[in-house]
């Protein structure tokens, strides 16, 4: 399914696979618009389960014009089934996509490879973002990988964990004294003005917005080619949850899987929720925020694809919920006391997202659920600080039993 | 008031390859508009058929989108600078 150009989502103007991400006519954004596939389904499952364990397996339906020779393993990550999460929950077939497997430790691993591939090919020799934080690890260690220099804008105030971790790989770490949509803003501003530069999320975002439908390939490859009922997934600028769902769409056309669209539920913090709002107010308009959340990595006020993650869940029957500071911290332990998977905050909201619903009575006995977990616990240690309760004693055998003894 | 307009490197095209604009206005609406005066292309890439910005159009003034203010009714002052920049990245 070679791509053939790029598109505006907005008024459909064709553009060559060259480093844009706007249309000139509307400002609308550009995506990558794909020949329909020439091979039949059964070659095409055949062609995927012969090709290498990471997301390369699906290069038939991502947009380079070949598999990169060295790239960083990404992707095939767990999908865990759930069933004392799905028994807390009162739910019935529960799978949980594990991203934290990934090599830095989110799903931000998936774009950056497919972000970084055409960047390559296009010629640009140096690879930079705007991050929440997973994102600038997974530029900085792809970049390492690669041999090619990093640069990568974080806000100033952003988990040290996740500017410690990108830091270590060598990429310049820039720290910029405002929230997310500033860091964002600079960049776009930067990347007009250095040509040389590939901004992962930025000029080269068309091809990177595609690493995200490697989500949905795998759940389906891993359901034993089968589509999940329902689906929920953290929204930050709406991108992974849209191409999710498109991720389910192209395997559906391509005669890989029977069935529709799952039900697609979008997950926000409370403290930053324009798409929440948007959809509660029964508008595709994102009224931008300030945000103030711990989700961090969901932080984003202005987020570009909001209006299409409000349309996809209205399309599917979903919804897109928001969640307060104290749903996601519930939501974190939730989730790793039952699967022993320690999310962060992201994932706490997608949880938090998850438990709601189930209270609400909204998913039935006999659905089958995808939870996207998105990033690792060990980012964000600060959310669960004061949480757990930890019993220091003597090193004495009479210590331990006065202590612990009564309980173990 | 007179106050300096950044443009993106999509919209250059139509400025004659201008990455700034000098205009006149008492809100970031009139401002616009005399943008728009001087490079009539500009009208309809940023603005739909009612005259607001495209759903995609970001405006900033002095750094601060434009709708955490009064929108295009926000006053301006002499020697603002109104950036313009296309909503589409991050993530």
């Amino acid at each position: 399914m070679p791509a053939e150009a790029l598109k505006c989502k907005e008024c459909s103007t064709t553009y060559p696979l060259a480093a844009s991400y706007v249309c000139e006519r509307c400002f609308g954004p550009l995506e990558v618009a794909y020949r329909a596939p020439s091979s039949s389904a059964d070659e095409l499952k055949r062609r995927i389960q012969a090709g290498p364990d990471t997301l390369w397996r699906y290069a038939d339906f991502l947009p380079v014009e070949r598999v990169p020779r060295t790239s960083l393993p990404t992707g095939l990550t767990p999908l865990v089934r759930a069933d004392r999460l799905a028994e807390r929950l009162g739910l019935g077939e529960l799978w949980i996509k594990n991203e934290t497997a990934n090599p830095t430790h989110s799903f931000k691993d998936r774009v950056v490879s497919i972000a970084l591939a055409r960047a390559v090919e296009l010629g640009f020799d140096t690879v930079a973002c705007a991050s929440t934080g997973n994102l600038a690890g997974a530029v900085a260690a792809h970049a390492a990988y690669a041999g090619l220099p990093a640069y990568v804008f974080v806000p100033a105030d952003l988990e040290p964990e996740k500017i410690l971790s990108a830091g270590a790989y060598g990429a310049q770490i820039v720290a910029v004294r405002g929230n997310y949509d500033a860091v964002n803003r600079l960049c776009t501003e930067i990347s007009g003005e250095r040509e040389r530069w590939a901004f992962v999320n930025v000029n080269v975002r068309p091809y990177y917005a595609e690493g995200s439908k490697t989500l949905a390939y795998e759940t389906v490859e891993q359901l034993g080619w089968g589509l999940p009922d329902r689906v929920v997934a953290p929204i930050a600028s709406g991108s992974l949850y849209t191409k999710v769902a498109r991720g389910f769409d192209d395997f559906i056309a391509a005669g890989l899987v029977n069935g529709a669209t799952p039900v697609m539920h979008g997950a926000q913090a409370e403290g930053c929720s324009p798409v929440a709002q948007a959809f509660a107010a029964g508008t595709d308009v994102c009224r931008p925020v300030k945000p103030d959340t711990i989700a961090k990595s969901l932080a984003i006020g202005n987020p570009a694809d909001g209006p299409y993650a409000t349309e996809l869940a209205r399309r599917t029957g979903g919804s897109i919920e928001a969640v307060n500071d104290d749903e996601i911290r519930a939501g974190i332990r939730l989730l790793a006391e039952t699967t022993g998977i320690f999310t962060e905050t992201a994932g706490g909201v997608t949880t938090a997202t998850l438990a709601k619903l189930a209270e609400r009575g909204e998913i039935g006995a006999g659905e089958r659920v995808v939870v996207y977990i998105t990033g690792d616990g060990l980012k964000t240690l600060d959310a669960v600080k004061g949480t757990i309760d930890v019993a220091e004693i003597e090193p004495r055998l009479e210590a331990f039993e006065s202590t612990i003894g009564v309980t173990a | 008031m007179a106050v300096t307009i950044k443009l993106p490197t999509q919209l250059r095209g139509v400025a004659g390859g201008a990455a700034e604009a000098q205009s006149d206005g008492s809100t970031v609406g009139e401002v616009l508009e005399g943008l728009y005066a001087q490079h009539g292309e500009l009208r309809e890439r940023l603005a739909g058929d009612d005259g607001e910005l495209r759903r995609f159009v970001n405006v900033y003034l002095k750094g601060e989108d434009i709708r955490f203010l009064d929108g295009l009714a926000t006053p301006v002052s002499d020697g603002d600078e109104v950036t313009i920049l296309p909503a589409v990245a991050g993530g």
